[in-house]
């Protein structure tokens, strides 16, 4: 892919407004997505950690359930949930907010298919944290807040990156979805995965240039997950705050 | 300072109960095999467990009280909580943990200084070694000049040579304390050592409470001899002669003890009570058992020889005289006055 056309070719090749306009629309959808992801999913993640039996059981099952999804399937759900005619679309219509082919419905998908990479990781780190110490810092004048930013959000930190990272990458890959949930109009739903798509028939450098961005991009999540949990995982070897529940006795 | 606590709640095989009061600078110790309850014991009072039915006061305090609604959380009951493996923030150092907690920071130098632990100011907790966690753990816990300190097995997680040295440390700084402390642990001689009073626990329930003498030399159910060191044999009391109960232990043996009991029955007797001779003598001993050492274990200046069934703790000095090795045949004997007898 980098040897077909010279570097400079590609590199060129963003100045399309296509390639442009996609660059935009990905980068907002995005990380309107990831705060979304990060900022509802840390407490549910957390929340969902310090349940046991069979209401975490199914919780979790829940949140893994947009993984094994079909993408089209998933299209299909948003655009019946929050389309014109969908179940909660009309309300929404009332609101003035039109959901179904605009940039919400591209943060609606990207949220929907990336979140269970960052809750799966996020619940594994928080269960991983030795539940004794919790219960220090409660004995050391900490409340349930101060139990969460002071000791569990630290100690969870590199495997909430590692999962954030893997979400993120998710999201930018995002196709299936969004297609049939938000379509790929120029400028306002096209994100460089659809205008890969696009530009196959248009200009094919630019479909290269865009496909070289994300290998570049995709390369960089696989290395920082790589050192976050060689980093998490090196730590956890030489400090047990990841051995598991000891039983009162 | 007071501490009074009384609680029933279930665990897994059975129902844990306790009703105790810890007067102020009064160290009182659970002691009990694993599984017993007795962090179930500390939990509750600090909060961490809500029994199903109960209470806790510290003076006029009261922190739970299930029958009016009460339940102080965890953070504002002021406990000073020692946690089993120390339980310190690894993603901190030894510095930031002692001031987790601390109202006031101030304290937190004088505290470094306290415990000989202000060189490990800037260094991770798993650079420490185990004396030093527990060190770090304990200035952390009165980081925040708590009313009152719960210790869960304070020493288990220290290797036997540096133990002795902490054990008479940690009971030092307890006395200039002054605070009523809890403290379990499955060692009796722990508990004997920091302890003025001592609980046996067992299946959740607390069997007898004493003075570590009284549980010595008078304890009132086997387990408790058991944990004070003593051996436990199982036989039959057969009959009574010349007010001596004959007891048939299961091993074949007979036994003669001063106690009065019938029929299935537990003896208990303390190894140091027993003395080894090479030849059976003729005194006020009644009971007497030949056999060949089967094992030979030091214990500092003590030996403890197994003969058959038998358990004697000896003097080094004694065995050496004795020149005891295994094989040798040797008396076992002890009087009958210190053969307890327990009904099954």
């Amino acid at each position: 892919m980098f040897l077909r056309v010279p570097p400079g070719e590609l590199v060129s090749a963003f100045g399309s407004d296509a390639a442009r306009d996609a660059l935009r629309v990905t980068a907002e959808t995005n990380a309107v997505a990831m705060i979304l992801i990060l900022g509802f999913g840390t407490p549910a993640a957390y929340w969902i950690s310090t349940r046991r039996g069979s209401l975490r059981d199914i919780l979790v099952t829940l949140v893994e359930l947009p993984l094994v999804l079909p993408p089209a399937v998933a299209g299909v759900g948003l655009l019946v949930a929050f389309g014109r005619a969908g179940l909660l679309g009309g309300t929404f219509e009332v609101l003035g907010i039109d959901i179904a082919f605009t940039k919400i419905s591209v943060i609606l998908a990207v949220t929907f298919v990336a979140s269970p990479f960052y809750l799966r990781t996020a619940i594994a780190a928080f269960e991983a944290v030795d539940t004794t110490l919790p219960a220090a810092a409660r004995t050391l004048g900490a409340g349930r807040a101060g139990v969460f930013f002071r000791v569990m959000l630290p100690l969870a930190g590199s495997g909430l990156g590692a999962g954030a990272a893997l979400a993120f990458a998710r999201g930018l890959g995002e196709f299936g979805a969004t297609i049939m949930f938000a379509g790929s109009l120029q400028g306002v739903t096209q994100t460089l995965s659809l205008a890969i798509y696009e530009q196959f028939d248009l200009d094919f450098t630019v479909a290269l240039a865009i496909s070289a961005l994300l290998i570049c991009i995709s390369a960089l999540v696989l290395l920082t997950v790589k050192v976050l949990t060689r980093w998490h995982s090196g730590s956890s070897s030489l400090i047990p705050f990841a051995a598991s529940t000891r039983q009162p006795s | 300072m007071a501490l009074r606590v009384q609680f029933t709640h279930p665990l897994r095989s059975f129902d844990a109960s306790a009703e105790l009061t810890v007067e102020r600078g009064e160290t009182l110790a659970l002691v009990g095999p694993s599984g017993a309850g007795k962090t179930t014991v500390l939990r509750i009072v600090a909060g961490l467990l809500r029994p199903q039915w109960g209470s806790v006061r510290l003076d006029e305090v009261v922190l739970l009280d299930t029958d009016r609604g009460i339940d102080v959380p965890p953070e504002r009951r002021r406990v000073g909580y020692l946690f089993q493996e120390y339980a310190l923030f690894p993603h901190l150092d030894v510095a930031g943990n002692v001031r987790f907690g601390a109202c006031d920071g101030s304290r937190v130098d004088e505290l470094l200084e306290r415990f000989r632990i202000g060189d490990l100011a800037r260094a991770r907790v798993h650079e420490l070694s185990g004396g030093e966690r527990q060190r770090v753990a304990l200035a952390r816990a009165l980081a925040r000049d708590p009313a009152l300190l719960l210790l869960d097995e304070p020493l288990s997680a220290l290797d036997t040579h540096t133990r002795a040295g902490v054990r008479a440390e940690l009971r030092d700084l307890l006395s200039a304390l002054k605070l009523p402390t809890l403290l379990v642990t499955h060692d009796f001689e722990d508990a004997a050592t920091l302890a003025a009073r001592v609980g046996v626990i067992s299946q959740g329930r607390i069997l007898q409470l004493g003075s570590p003498a009284e549980l010595v030399s008078i304890p009132t159910d086997p387990f408790v001899a058991s944990l004070a060191g003593a051996m436990v044999l199982a036989g039959q009391a057969i009959g009574t002669e010349n007010g001596l109960t004959q007891v048939v232990l299961d091993s074949g043996l007979t036994a003669w003890s001063a106690d009065q009991a019938s029929g299935p029955v537990n003896l208990a007797v303390y190894p140091w009570d027993v003395s080894l001779g090479l030849i059976r003598q003729d005194d006020s001993r009644m009971n007497h058992l030949s056999a060949p050492v089967t094992s030979l274990a030091p214990l500092g200046n003590r030996v403890r020889v197994h003969v058959g069934p038998i358990v004697a703790e000896i003097t080094a000095a004694s065995a050496e005289r004795l020149d005891l090795r295994p094989g040798a045949i040797v008396t076992a004997s002890f009087k009958a006055t210190a053969a307890r007898l327990f009904p099954r």
